[in-house]
């Protein structure tokens, strides 16, 4: 095993899978010279041509929908989108195109596209910068969600998605970006669909993913100081999503705390929420906690960011009152 | 430019019977045996028909919710079209696409599609692939005068022209964006002097004259596939309908619309065939005759066709899962 940074262990499954499948092209803004806004992507234009690891104008809505004919047609496009909150403007072309041509077309069309987009808040950038916008994508049937929380998920799940024939949206995490990990050696993947238990627990559940896997996991931590044993599931894959794996584990423990970065309202969480009350009602003995973004726009100032964004305190408290309340 | 006599009889009929494919369509949504919607591209035989002929066999082609007649131009089965308006099994879509959702990527048909300007940038896409893959095939990109005000029109050409891709954009104004004309949407109404802003090669002609829009294509089309980039073909015509099945279309001037009833794409066809000598009156009323045949049979194949099994109805979402 080799320790890795997130953002590193991503670039090496770009690397690897460009390697392996020349149909593979990249494509966004800034990514050929400059690298990318993050740098994912530095240098990959001179090793792999321009033609390759194509810059794109500020065009999402168009170089999208690019991505989306020729993935039709026999490339395998890796789409970065600079900033999450910019794949509004895509819109159209994700969920009334990729998501929709193999329904409609039948079995002749096959969509194998990535989207790549860093999300969420914590670095100071404003409301157009620090969106979690993924609720938006799991309402949209046709389309895969993913958002891995470790280096080794994000460079195996990649390569999962990039080989998979349907439009993959890769949800990173600008924080995690910065945080090392251990990375497998050699070619492996990551299946796409299945949550992971990360940590073991028996008294209270905690459903996460991407950043708010690694709050969770200090919550966690936290919470052990005080007897309270917090199982910690990754969702990993928003959608489609592993019900089975969460439920296993609330039918143990009884009580759950589902935390996500994005807004509460029509969210992640509350999708989680409304599965377990569905799947495991009998076994619930307190009521399920939301832990989320308030529904505001997410502010610059670090303040305001910090208390407009959860964090592992947010998660730890409802985790607490649950096993201490019921 | 040289024609093959048979060839021209059979793009006369396939005009023929895009134009009675659409009348059928008309007869059974009044009756009620279908329902959905359905946007007529009637006076537009000679755009669909011209630009396809201007291509290779192989070629791909992109459309809009307009699309009967490019699919049919391209070569789809008529049978499984009209299947698909009746929502059967037989249709090309299964019957989960309706009138504006179609494809056959065996004969190179890449689809049509309800969202106005939403195929420009995926017909560019397409044409990435094949640069990239070398496969010397051009796409062929159907839109109308309504689309170019969408963005997504502006960031696919631009994005066609800069990187040199065998692309035509062919635009087929019909001056109508549904109600709304084109002047009184655009301060510059020609879509081809826009586009000329993106560095892009274009040309305007007659939409509703065979010949001028299959060579204006051909022409483009063999200067797109040897490199010289994107093109933008603006050809001007008309729809001799509404909007679509539910539009009374009393937006239009009368004098206006009999003018371009008296250059019916049809008329035109059969009056130069039978000038130039390339075809009889009774070649052109055999033509018809073969045409009209060919509707009864596909919309008793539709009729005929099984519903679709609703167990289904969730097949085919994803590849994966």
């Amino acid at each position: 095993m080799a320790e890795l940074f997130y953002s590193h262990a991503i670039r090496q499954a770009l690397e690897e899978e460009m390697a392996r499948d020349e149909r593979v092209i990249l494509m966004g803004e800034d990514i050929a010279g400059y690298g990318g806004a993050f740098k994912l992507t530095a240098g990959m234009a001179d090793k792999y041509g321009a033609d390759r690891v194509r810059n794109t104008p500020i065009s999402e809505g168009g170089f999208v929908g690019v991505a989306v004919g020729a993935a039709l047609t026999g490339l395998r496009p890796v789409v970065e989108i600079m900033f999450m909150d910019f794949l509004t403007l895509a819109m159209d072309q994700l969920a009334n195109h990729a998501a929709k041509l193999r329904y409609q077309f039948g079995e002749q069309a096959r969509v194998p596209m990535v989207l790549r987009t860093p999300a969420g808040a914590g670095r100071g950038y404003g409301p157009t910068h620090s969106q979690s916008l993924e609720k938006w994508l799991v309402a949209t049937p046709g389309l895969i969600v993913v958002a891995p929380s470790t280096a080794e998920d994000a460079k195996g799940l990649l390569k999962s998605a990039i080989r998979c024939d349907d439009p993959v949206v890769f949800i990173e995490s600008k924080i995690l970006y910065g945080r090392r990990g251990e990375v497998p050696e050699g070619d492996y993947t990551v299946p796409l669909g299945e949550a992971k238990v990360v940590r073991h627990g028996e008294d209270v559940t905690i459903v996460a993913y991407s950043r708010m896997t690694e709050e969770a996991l200090k919550a966690a931590e936290a919470l052990a100081k005080y007897d309270i044993a917090a199982e910690v599931i990754d969702l990993r894959t928003l959608a489609p999503m592993d019900t089975d794996t969460v439920a296993a584990s609330v039918e143990k423990t009884g009580r759950v705390v589902v935390a996500e970065e994005g807004h509460m309202t029509g969210g992640i969480a509350a999708e989680v929420v409304a599965r377990i009350v569905e799947s495991c009602f009998d076994y619930l003995q307190a009521p399920p906690t939301r832990i989320a973004a308030m529904d505001i726009p997410v502010p610059a100032s670090p303040v305001l960011e910090r208390a407009a964004t959860p964090d592992w305190e947010d998660i730890g408290r409802a985790a607490a009152e649950l096993v201490q309340k019921y | 430019m040289n024609y093959d006599r048979s060839e021209l009889l059979k793009h006369y009929r396939t005009m023929v019977l895009i134009r009675s494919f659409e009348e059928a369509l008309d007869g059974l949504f009044g009756q009620g045996v279908i329902t959905g919607t359905s946007h007529f591209c009637m006076g537009q035989e000679a755009s669909a028909m011209g630009s396809i002929a201007g291509l290779r066999p192989d070629d791909l082609v992109t459309s809009n919710h307009r699309g009967h007649g490019h699919f049919l131009a391209k070569g789809a089965d008529s049978r499984r079209v009209m299947a698909e308006l009746f929502g059967k099994a037989t249709g090309y879509s299964g019957g989960r696409g309706g009138s504006q959702h179609m494809a056959d990527f065996s004969i190179g048909f890449l689809g049509s599609n309800g969202i106005t300007g939403g195929m420009t940038p995926i017909a560019t896409g397409a044409a990435l692939s094949q640069k990239l893959l070398h496969t010397g095939k051009v796409v062929l990109c159907f839109f109308g005068d309504g689309a170019s005000g969408q963005g997504t029109f502006h960031e696919a050409v631009n994005m066609g022209t800069t990187w040199e891709l065998p692309i035509l954009y062919l635009c087929e104004n019909n001056q109508y964006a549904m109600s709304t004309p084109t002047r009184q949407a655009f301060k510059q109404p020609s879509v081809a002097e826009r586009a000329k802003g993106y560095g892009l090669t274009t040309s305007v002609v007659d939409g509703n004259d065979y010949f001028a829009v299959r060579k204006a294509v051909h022409d483009a089309a063999e200067r797109s596939r040897v490199g010289e980039g994107a093109f933008l073909i603006e050809a001007m015509t008309y729809r001799l309908c509404g909007h679509s099945k539910s539009d009374a279309c009393e937006y239009r001037p009368e004098e206006e619309e009999q003018a371009w009833a008296a250059r019916d794409p049809l008329l035109l066809m059969a009056e130069r065939l039978k000038q130039e000598g390339l075809a009889t009156e009774t070649d052109l009323e055999q033509a018809r005759a073969e045409a009209y045949q060919e509707i009864e049979a596909a919309v008793q194949f539709a009729r005929e066709s099984p519903e679709p099994d609703p167990q289904t109805v969730a097949d085919n979402l994803l590849v994966t899962f």
